[in-house]
């Protein structure tokens, strides 16, 4: 059946590119359960890669290992080569939740990264602002965040995110909190974002539509223990309307294709 | 039907004020006024003859303070109060917060304040007194005593209520752990542990006036006790509820401070 599918590569491990983060031999135990077994993957730099899966696969375990966030109970992560012993600057991490601090304003949260790291007040709003504009929000700076919407929030998370430079963003279910119209405009900027930012994204979803719109690879994780099963690369044309590439066949049977691999996972 | 389409004109004018516009200001005054009714009347009848009627009780307090006696007996009341309630607030906020933040100190610390938050703390009262004389050390300690284990449990359980959430956002940001205390842990924790202040300086109030109900009569305590002797039920009163006023603008004010201090997002709300 996948060999009637025009062009899905099913590679264990792809060496083209320069890997901007590597994962090795990775194991999380939670007590006697085993969350994730023995994943290894790579990471190409400038790609946008997903974690898609059935809900208890590990795949946020996975990203917060990958964050340094989380202890590995077995395994490496490395990033630009180096060992990861916990959170660095070359990362940002998208939360689920926004983890927008209420008693801030936008731009106070938005410049927070920056605040951590002892940039002046003057420089680390200069770039706040500029962030800020290019999620969308100008205007909203002195704005608290319980005066936003979940989709505007979301968007203070990733200016936040952007601000600090990192090379790697990592976004766990970053549009899970979000209502529908939100979410699609959401994939939309994503898209963009990833063609004028020079950065790899790491994305967490359950969505099985949006990883196939979004990414340039979609890694797909079984569960009980959590292992790599596929890593799928939608050729998906980029050039069209969002309305065309929903509706195109490749899309369509992409999509269709990780459905059949997944539905075993239901119960 | 046709009263609910009543047209605006035939509403009475006040009616209409009423509804349309927020008065809490107006509300608040209108239940004191109730409560002074209510203490008038039952004075005027009245049900004791220990009752004073509001009136009467009023007068009592513009003598008292127009003779200084009043003044006078809060400028002796304040100063063991001030200097409990300070105590009380440095150490009990930096207990608790440790207590949050180490195991150690929450091991070590927890069992004490648990029990001494369940505890009648006021039947320590004539212990303090046994052990450090009747003067200003056993007023202090009244008050701390009483106001602590408010505080350093309120404090303690809100530093173990901070969104875990924000923590992982400050640490993968590499904030430092001392940055992760006073830049997400405290402004998170900050209305619990303005929470338990507040509880904590009532708390204070009790003690300074068991204090000097049971220790010395001094200051506020003895100008009820001696009213109460001579029978001067208005002074008592009045006595009575000044101090109760003043504890409870006191406990206002620090609610306005913390919300201008912490929480500038909630200052349209409160």
């Amino acid at each position: 059946m996948p060999a009637a599918l025009p062009r899905i590569h099913e590679r264990p491990m792809p060496a083209i590119r320069d890997n901007i983060v590597e994962v090795r031999g990775l194991s999380k135990f939670y007590g006697g359960f085993q969350a994730l077994k023995e994943i290894d993957l790579d990471f190409p730099e400038g790609e946008l890669i997903s974690l898609l899966g059935p809900s208890g696969c590990g795949k946020t375990t996975l990203l917060k290992m990958i964050a340094g966030l989380l202890e590995p109970s077995a395994g490496q992560v490395f990033v630009k080569g180096k060992a990861v012993t916990g959170p660095g600057p070359e990362r940002a991490f998208v939360f689920q939740d926004f983890a927008l601090m209420p008693w801030a304003t936008v731009l106070r949260n938005v410049a927070f990264g920056l605040e951590l790291r002892g940039t002046p007040k003057a420089e680390r709003h200069e770039t706040a602002r500029r962030y800020i504009a290019e999620v969308g929000l100008a205007g909203f700076e002195e704005r608290y965040p319980h005066e936003l919407s979940g989709g505007m929030r979301q968007r203070v998370g990733l200016a936040r995110a952007l601000a600090v430079n990192a090379d790697v963003l990592l976004m766990d279910e970053p549009f899970s909190a979000v209502d529908e119209q939100t979410r699609r405009k959401f994939q939309e900027d994503l898209l963009h974002l990833r063609r004028v930012q020079r950065k790899t994204f790491i994305f967490v979803t359950h969505s099985i539509e949006e990883a196939v719109y979004v990414s340039d690879r979609i890694v797909l994780l079984s569960r009980r223990p959590g292992r790599v099963s596929r890593i799928i690369e939608p050729d998906i044309p980029r050039d069209g309307t969002p309305d065309e590439i929903r509706r195109d066949r490749r899309y369509l049977d992409t999509v269709e294709d990780i459905w059949d691999g997944l539905k075993q996972f239901v119960d | 039907m046709a009263h609910i389409s009543v047209p605006n004109n035939e509403v009475p004018g006040w009616i209409r004020w009423a509804a349309t516009r927020d008065h809490t200001l107006l509300w608040r005054l209108l239940s004191l006024g109730l409560f002074a009714g209510a203490w008038e009347i039952a004075g005027q009848i009245p049900i004791n003859y220990a009752l004073p009627p509001f009136s009467q009780t009023f007068m009592a307090f513009v003598g008292m303070v127009l003779d200084g006696s009043l003044i006078g007996a809060y400028a002796t009341t304040l100063q063991p109060l001030l200097i409990g309630i300070a105590i009380s607030a440095v150490l009990g906020v930096s207990i608790g917060v440790l207590m949050g933040l180490r195991p150690m100190a929450e091991w070590l610390a927890a069992p004490v304040f648990i029990v001494m938050q369940a505890a009648p703390m006021a039947a320590l009262i004539p212990l303090i007194t046994f052990v450090y004389g009747i003067g200003m050390t056993s007023k202090v300690l009244a008050v701390c005593v009483l106001a602590l284990p408010v505080i350093v449990l309120n404090c303690y359980k809100a530093v173990r209520n901070v969104n875990p959430s924000l923590v992982a956002m400050c640490r993968s940001f590499q904030g430092t752990r001392w940055q992760q205390v006073a830049k997400i842990v405290i402004p998170d924790a900050s209305p619990l542990i303005f929470a338990g202040l507040r509880l904590g300086i009532s708390a204070g109030f009790i003690g300074i006036v068991l204090a000097e109900l049971l220790i010395t009569p001094t200051g506020i305590g003895d100008l009820i006790t001696y009213h109460r002797s001579v029978a001067n039920y208005a002074e008592m009163y009045a006595t009575v509820v000044s101090i109760i006023v003043f504890s409870a603008v006191t406990v206002g004010g620090l609610q306005r401070v913390e919300l201008t201090l912490f929480r500038p997002e909630k200052r349209e709300i409160a």
